[in-house]
């Protein structure tokens, strides 16, 4: 028996029932196999909702009170920086003057929409220590495939067509050997040496000839700054290679060293996570590539020009590696990024990342002694700590994560990265405050004690969401996918 | 401190002391001082809310907006109209302030949407399977064209070249990088010419691609063309206008193994080319080689139905390496969107819109042939957007009709250099008869 509050909205469906209102016809009536050929049309009604207009209001607030969002509260998933979405933002983005305008309007016409990407290109670039950036990506793994593609493409314009590796390190998010992959990569991994950071020695094994690069994310998934990049920098560009600098934690460094200045080649952000536009429960993101000065000519097409105050596409660039997305990337992401930078400026900015730094040392510390804590050193904007003392106790991280749920917080990233056991990736973003996480480490310590003297309980959690634990096995052993409707019932669905 | 930051300096001293630091700088001596920005980052200065709305208004209005144009630019972004409450819905903050739904216990809100989106998908182009979308129509299809050779073990594609120019763009990006190989067939009268199609047939050939209405607005006859790709054992992928599926027969019906589009049409703003969501729909057979994230149905512990990510083992995080994608983020708030758009139009109210648009653009095709400057390009059969030849020039018409506040139709020469000042127009609901009569007023008197 499914409650009305489950219902979906095929099943709230009554014959005959409307949401919408439309003009009438103006134009002359006419049969529609008038005007187009009775072969091309169907023949039944697609089977879509017949609704209200409360009814729909209704449905679609219900299902979002049954998700958490970071206005619900504190959502420290780590790599994902989760901070608070600045609400002007959203009122800037639906501005007419960029929500209702065609992406093929006259250049004039559109000036302030290329003036916008053209200064965002430039804040970037200055941010990472880039040349230019391009803002066509439209996520971050996006964004990943398009400098790796860069490249490629810069190497196969030196003639050099054998450099077909790429190194990542086995702390790396599983985003980066998939995008190499799909640019026709083969993925070496590299392991971390005990501080967490790339071990030398094997770095220095896997180069060659054949190495196109090494993808890094720095500070790097353990929330750890690699003080020996800049000879990382140097072994890989020693052996002919170029670096990629995964942003996914750039939160940690906006205004205190810059990627270029590491002596990272090619840079992707992610402006959903650093650059607080939201995630959208999965999207969309923007994840915008900077180059250094030698790979700019490679930049995806087009690349936004200004000569005498006058703004313009340039498409004339013969060593581009094309388009990589229909016109010119997320634009409504980045006119809310856009706003953010304007909004809090150098001093801002640096504060940022100071604050998040700051709030994940203070988690660290005050948790440490509950926690087993792998890499015991200050971290960057993000904290990893192992369950494995609670898992001798026979309570997992995912039974801890699922009873963080009862006390109203998204839990942090769990068995994440793969080279911690147990993992436990807390980023609480520079938004929340001294209280909110007080609140957050005493739950965690109250979990703590749970684990000891009742861990049956904490295993059973969670208790007070909208469904207990889902069965996942029996969703992917036999995929039900899309709404059927009963047998008998009068919607024959099309398919 | 910033307005985004709650912590006061009092505060952050604090916690420096209890984590013995004497002060901020202290947290960043990890980082090499060789590494280290020694200057202020070279950006301008912060704005008060009042300025940075003021700054951002005046760049706003630097745009001409739909409120102030008339639009007849279709070619791929469509000005169709938003119902009041979609917005409303997709700014509840609990959908936007979301990320992915990790924990689903609490993310069923976004994960009931996505479901009942896929279902919304699967009844438009008659497929099994959607995922739960990808980033625009032009990537959908790129990440199609990888999975037909991942799955048919092939490596070459022929895609139309009546297919958007700018997915045909994307499409031979990706290839030149993944080892796949694009060729392109041909066009006769707007269609898609099928004994150039068959010229080309292979047996390493792993899809055909087509679009329709395809990117001159003729609706395409796929029968025969269906038939040649499935004889050759290639997988027919569709690329496909959601709102057109109210009233044409859907990919599915002609045979399609996959079926891909862009659907910022459903309820999205042009917003300058994005975002918008690509959709991806596949046959059964090709559920587990679909790219991207999945929603399917389950019960929690109580047997209460619940919904969850699925068939993951296909993904990134998992997978890495052999994934069957790369992609992570995708577009779920735009695809919320139009699961919004759709329950909100309904089964009628969707046909509708369709044959509105359908209607007003035949009218306005019939005014335009009338006025003796435009014959037709092609002799097929339209939707809503459609193509002429004029007698003139057509940046020239376009700058003209620009001073009268109307955005023309697109230059189909700039791409297709045999079609020569060919004009693309779309006209959709929006368009008032009043609106397409002052086009042709205006047109007749340049």
């Amino acid at each position: 028996m499914i409650k009305k509050d489950q219902l979906l909205i095929f099943e709230i469906s009554k014959p005959g029932r409307t949401a919408y209102s439309l003009p009438e016809c103006d134009v002359p009536e006419a049969e529609i196999t008038d005007l187009i050929p009775a072969c091309l049309l169907c023949e039944n009604d697609i089977e879509l909702p017949e609704v209200g207009e409360v009814d729909v209001i209704r449905h679609f607030t219900r299902l979002s009170l049954k998700n958490h969002g970071v206005d619900s509260g504190f959502y420290p998933l780590g790599s994902c920086t989760m901070k608070y979405n600045p609400k002007i933002n959203e009122d800037i983005a639906r501005l007419d003057g960029f929500a209702k305008v065609h992406p093929y309007q006259q250049a004039e016409t559109v000036q302030g929409c290329l003036k916008l990407l053209y200064e965002t290109d430039k804040m970037l670039a200055e941010i990472t220590g880039m040349e230019r950036v391009s803002l066509q990506p439209a996520a971050g793994a996006h964004g990943e495939a398009t400098g790796l593609m860069i490249i490629k493409a810069w190497h196969e314009s030196k003639g050099d067509f054998k450099r077909k590796k790429i190194v990542v390190p086995d702390s790396a998010h599983g985003t980066n050997p998939a995008s190499a992959a799909v640019v026709g990569f083969e993925v070496l991994e590299v392991k971390s040496d005990e501080l967490g950071g790339v071990d030398l020695e094997a770095l220095k094994s896997l180069m060659g000839d054949e190495i196109a690069g090494l993808m890094l994310t720095n500070p790097n998934t353990l929330g750890l700054f690699d003080d020996k990049i800049l000879a990382i920098a140097d072994i890989v560009h020693q052996a002919g290679g170029l670096l990629y600098y995964d942003g996914a934690n750039a939160n940690a460094i906006i205004g205190i060293s810059r990627p270029g200045d590491m002596g990272f080649d090619v840079v992707h952000l992610n402006l959903h996570k650093t650059f607080s536009t939201p995630h959208g429960g999965g999207g969309p993101g923007s994840g915008p590539v900077g180059v250094k000065k030698e790979l700019v000519p490679f930049l995806p097409l087009p690349v936004i020009e200004c000569k005498d105050d006058v703004y313009y596409q340039d498409y004339n660039r013969p060593l581009s590696i094309g388009r990589v997305k229909s016109y010119y990337g997320n634009f409504g992401v980045i006119v809310k990024a856009y706003t953010y930078i304007r909004s809090l400026g150098p001093d801002g900015l640096r504060s940022v990342s100071q604050a998040a730094v700051l709030n994940a040392n203070y988690i660290m510390h005050k948790l440490k002694e509950y926690y087993y804590l792998p890499y015991d050193r200050t971290c960057m904007h993000e904290v990893v700590f192992s369950g494995q003392k609670q898992k001798e106790l026979g309570v997992s991280t995912l039974d801890i994560a699922k009873r963080l749920l009862d006390f109203g917080y998204h839990p942090p990233t769990i068995y994440f990265p793969l080279i911690v056991k147990e993992a436990i990736m807390i980023e609480p973003t520079e938004t929340e405050s001294k209280e909110t996480l007080d609140e957050f480490i005493a739950v965690m310590k109250q979990i703590a004690e749970e684990v000891k003297t009742n861990p049956e309980m904490v295993k059973g959690a969670p208790y007070h969401t909208a469904v207990s634990r889902l069965d996942e096995a029996r969703a992917a052993r036999n995929p039900v996918l899309v709404y059927t409707p009963p047998a008998g019932s009068k919607s024959e669905n099309r398919r | 401190m910033s307005k985004y930051i709650p912590n006061t300096e009092a505060q952050q001293n604090e916690m420096l002391s209890e984590i013995g630091m004497s002060g901020i700088e202290g947290l960043f001596s990890g980082i090499p001082g060789n590494v280290k920005l020694k200057r202020e980052l070279d950006i301008p200065k912060a704005m008060s809310e009042m300025e940075v709305t003021v700054h951002m208004r005046d760049l706003a209005g630097m745009n001409g907006n739909m409120d102030e144009y008339t639009c007849f630019m279709g070619a791929g972004a469509y000005d169709h109209y938003i119902p009041s409450v979609v917005n409303h819905l997709v700014s509840r903050q609990e959908f936007y302030t979301a990320y992915t739904p990790y924990q689903p216990e609490i993310s069923q809100g976004t994960l009931q949407a996505i479901f009942e989106y896929q279902t919304m998908i699967c009844n438009l182009t008659g497929m099994d399977a959607a995922n739960a979308s990808m980033y625009d129509g032009a990537t959908a299809l790129a990440e199609a064209a990888s999975m037909a050779c991942h799955s048919t073990k092939r490596n070459k594609i022929l895609v139309a070249k009546s297919v958007h120019p700018e997915s045909r763009e994307v499409l031979h990006t990706y290839s030149r990088f993944n080892g796949n190989q694009i060729a392109e067939y041909g066009y006769k009268d707007g269609k898609v010419d099928v004994a150039d199609l068959e010229s080309r047939l292979s047996a390493d050939m792993a899809a055909v691609i087509v679009q329709t209405p395809n990117f001159f607005g003729v609706i395409e006859d796929l029968k025969e063309l269906a038939e040649l790709v499935h004889k050759n054992k290639s997988l027919l992928i569709v690329s496909c206008d959601p709102i057109s599926l109210a009233i044409l027969k859907s990919p599915g019906e002609l045979g399609a193994d996959i079926a891909v589009g862009e659907g910022q049409s459903l309820g999205n703003p042009l917003s300058f080319g994005g975002p918008y969501l690509g959709f991806f729909a596949v046959k059964k057979e090709l559920m587990r080689k679909t790219p991207g994230r999945i929603v399917g149905e389950t019960a929690d512990k109580e047997g209460r139905r619940g919904f969850v990510l699925t068939v993951q083992t296909r993904e990134q995080h998992i997978r890495r390496e052999k994934a069957t994608s790369n992609i992570c983020s995708n577009q779920a708030l735009n695809a919320l969107t139009a699961t919004i758009y759709l329950s909100t139009l309904g089964k009628q109210g969707l046909k509708n819109v369709a044959l509105l648009c359908a209607k007003k653009a035949h009218y306005a095709y019939e005014q335009l042939i009338e006025t003796g400057l435009f014959s037709t390009a092609f002799n097929a059969p339209f939707f809503k957007e459609f193509a002429l030849k004029y007698k003139g020039d057509v940046a020239q018409l376009n700058n003209k009709l620009l001073e009268h506040k109307i955005i023309g139709g697109y230059d189909l020469g700039k791409k297709y250099p045999d079609l020569e000042n060919s004009w693309l127009l779309a006209v959709t609901e929006k368009r008032t008869r009043k609106e397409i009569d002052r086009l042709i007023g205006k047109v007749a008197v340049l």
